[in-house]
């Protein structure tokens, strides 16, 4: 790997130190003081950043994990394989830190294993907490192979391989319920979210976005990874993935759409105000400027237009979860929800460890294929078609 | 059966004594600093508001199919067949879902305690269950909270609305909304003068989820079943695929093949 510029990497060296020391002062505010010392979260705003950001955006920014193994693995389209390490590694990164962001905002985090044990299946939350879970552990097993080739362990790579299937079938399986069920949640309050953002559609918006932002992901990591790990940029691969990207954008407008035409939410979307600027904010950078960019076969055929439109979209959703979450409630409220400098101090901190432990990763696995490899590699493929996903594992055993 | 509470706010003179004694019976401070807040809070579970000369209580409406029951994911809430809407802080995580869903905004958060609970009325359910009324309604000098069975104060709430025509709002609140609730509300105003939501919906809020998450019984067997047809089909494909080109090129029969068909 070949590493970058001297001053960048001690710039963002500082910048890492900067962040981890204003997350650790915030959390030891947070875990001696509580959180009304520690954020700016009321009995009107019971739901600040710790839930918008780091756990609806968090688990949304991971849905490359499953959009790509299901395109791999269910639809065997092979030649997505090169960026699947890479895109687990996110995935498994940030439903990590999704719980790590958990442990800050639930009241009592030390009572998160209940769900285990009380059971509500009546509660959306119920199924929430299942599916962080399940799929976290899911995510590991998945990763798993990473790691056991590293050390040679031949043993429990076989198990692993062996399950891996069904495993992945599984993985879909949760992060469609869960990606939906993040929406599921505002189902239960017609009367508290702003008609912009309340749709009995909520769950399918969830999904079909976290589909968009999967992808959107993958093309922005392997864009920055290019860039930062000096590998070759898989281009005919992130212009196949900009090609669909384009069709659920697409199906996502039209329905959404469709949607608050027929709820006369429509007409709300041309009167001035703090939500209707905040709404199209939303739909310009989530559909209208990607879609713009990426019907013109000439941008979505470069690298450039291909990273912008990706860039678009991962931010236009990123706001479209917020407004979901805090801008939809604060008509209702009567209360304008801004997060405390140790919530964000958190939040920055969570962000910075994730590109840290995704860096260190890249550093001691082997989560890119090394170049010189790629004959071999491609030609396993070519003759191990029944197991396809164990290709890269015995070239890369000896490292 | 079922035990209910029936608040006429004509009847109220503003003492505050049902603050007083839900203070009391719930253990937290009241003074008069306490008394001033005109909010409901982690340390005021029900309040009185005043607006000119009228009055009216806020307190959980303890309703018949709770939302903050149903949302719960360790089930700390709980509905009781005598009416009160009870709350496990033992089982509670602190996930504060039950705040976000209420459609009252009834439960409120101990934000300044480092292990808080979530503080709401709970229609003193030890008292109910000992046949006794509510410390508030117990209190109450004039009667204008009044405890009993729940079909009687229907009956007695629409008796009164009908006895005095023009007196009170043709409304009572807690009847209808969400599915109905333990609490009942009279009127001479609009229920909106003192914030009381009255866009609410008839069906009971639970329903809106439940509707979704009846699915996943479905979903995950024939999803599942989908994507394993759909990953049989692709790689049976690419089989074939192979096993002809290789019947073509003949040479490549090594024992990888063997162990494919």
């Amino acid at each position: 790997m070949s590493s970058p510029t001297k001053f960048k990497l001690t710039f963002w060296k500082l910048v890492f130190f900067f962040l981890m020391a204003a997350g650790i002062y915030a959390t030891f505010i947070r875990f001696t003081q509580g959180l009304g010392a520690s954020t700016h979260l009321s009995d009107q705003f019971p739901w600040g950043i710790w839930i918008s950001f780091d756990v609806l955006c968090g688990v949304m920014l991971a849905a490359g994990g499953f959009t790509l193994t299901a395109t791999v693995h269910i639809f065997n389209i092979k030649r997505m394989h090169s960026i699947i390490r890479p895109t687990i590694l996110t995935a498994f990164l940030g439903y990590i830190l999704v719980c790590a962001a958990l442990m800050y905002d639930l009241g009592k985090p030390y009572n998160i294993w209940h769900p285990l044990i009380m059971r509500n299946p009546h509660s959306v939350m119920f199924e929430v907490a299942y599916c962080v879970m399940l799929y976290t552990t899911v995510l590991a097993l998945e990763f798993s192979p990473i790691v056991l080739e590293r050390f040679n362990l031949q043993k429990p790579l076989k198990v692993v391989r062996a399950i891996l299937i069904p495993l992945v079938i599984l993985g879909v399986l949760l992060s469609t319920l869960h990606q939906s069920s993040l929406g599921t949640l505002y189902l239960i309050v017609p009367e508290k979210l702003h008609p912009f953002w309340y749709s009995p559609l909520l769950p399918v918006f969830f999904f079909l976005s976290a589909i968009a932002v999967g992808l959107a992901m993958t093309i922005f990591e392997s864009s920055l990874s290019s860039k930062h790990f000096g590998l070759q940029l898989e281009l005919p691969v992130l212009q196949e993935l900009g090609r669909v990207l384009v069709v659920v954008l697409g199906v996502y407008a039209i329905l959404r759409t469709e949607d608050l035409a027929n709820r006369g939410a429509l007409r709300l979307a041309f009167r001035p105000g703090y939500e209707m600027y905040l709404f199209w904010l939303e739909i310009t950078l989530a559909i209208i400027l990607p879609l713009a960019l990426l019907v013109q076969p000439k941008l979505r055929n470069s690298a450039t237009g291909l990273y912008f439109a990706a860039v678009s979209v991962v931010l236009g959703f990123i706001t479209n979860r917020m407004n979901v979450s805090i801008t939809g409630f604060e008509g209702s409220t009567g209360v304008r929800y801004f997060p405390k400098w140790t919530e964000l101090a958190v939040t920055g901190s969570i962000i910075a460890a994730g590109f840290a432990l995704f860096g260190l990763a890249v550093k001691y696995l082997p989560i890119f294929p090394k170049e010189e490899e790629e004959v071999v590699h491609e030609l396993s493929a070519a003759s191990e078609s029944e197991v396809p996903e164990a290709e890269p594992v015995m070239e890369h055993a000896g490292d | 059966m079922s035990k209910a509470l029936l608040y006429d706010s004509t009847v109220c003179i503003g003492c505050k004594q049902c603050e007083q004694a839900c203070a009391d019976q719930n253990k937290l401070t009241y003074n008069d600093a306490v008394a001033a807040e005109e909010i409901q809070s982690d340390h005021k579970l029900t309040v009185v508001l005043t607006r000119g000369d009228k009055f009216m209580r806020r307190l959980c409406m303890n309703c018949n199919d709770p939302s903050c029951a149903s949302v719960c994911p360790v089930g700390a809430l709980q509905k009781t067949a005598l009416g009160p809407v009870t709350y496990d802080a033992s089982k509670c995580m602190g996930c504060r879902y039950c705040m976000v869903a209420c459609p009252f905004s009834v439960p409120k958060y101990e934000w300044g305690k480092l292990f808080p609970k979530v503080q709401k009325c709970t229609m003193c359910p030890d008292r109910v269950a000992q046949g006794k009324p509510t410390a508030c309604a117990e209190i109450c000098p004039t009667g204008a909270t009044k405890f009993g069975e729940r079909d009687e104060l229907i009956a007695e709430a629409q008796q009164r609305i009908h006895d005095n025509p023009g007196k009170y709002v043709d409304h009572i609140y807690g009847l209808d909304e969400v599915g109905g609730a333990s609490v009942f509300l009279l009127s001479s105003v609009p229920f909106e003068t003192f914030g009381y939501r009255t866009n609410l919906s008839k069906d009971p809020m639970p329903m809106l989820t439940y509707r979704v998450l009846s699915h996943i019984p479905d979903f995950v067997p024939l999803g599942g079943m989908m994507l394993g047809g759909i990953w049989w089909i692709t790689h049976r494909r690419e089989e074939v695929a192979l096993a002809e080109s290789q019947k073509s090129s003949a040479a490549n029969s090594d024992k990888k093949n063997g162990r494919k068909s």
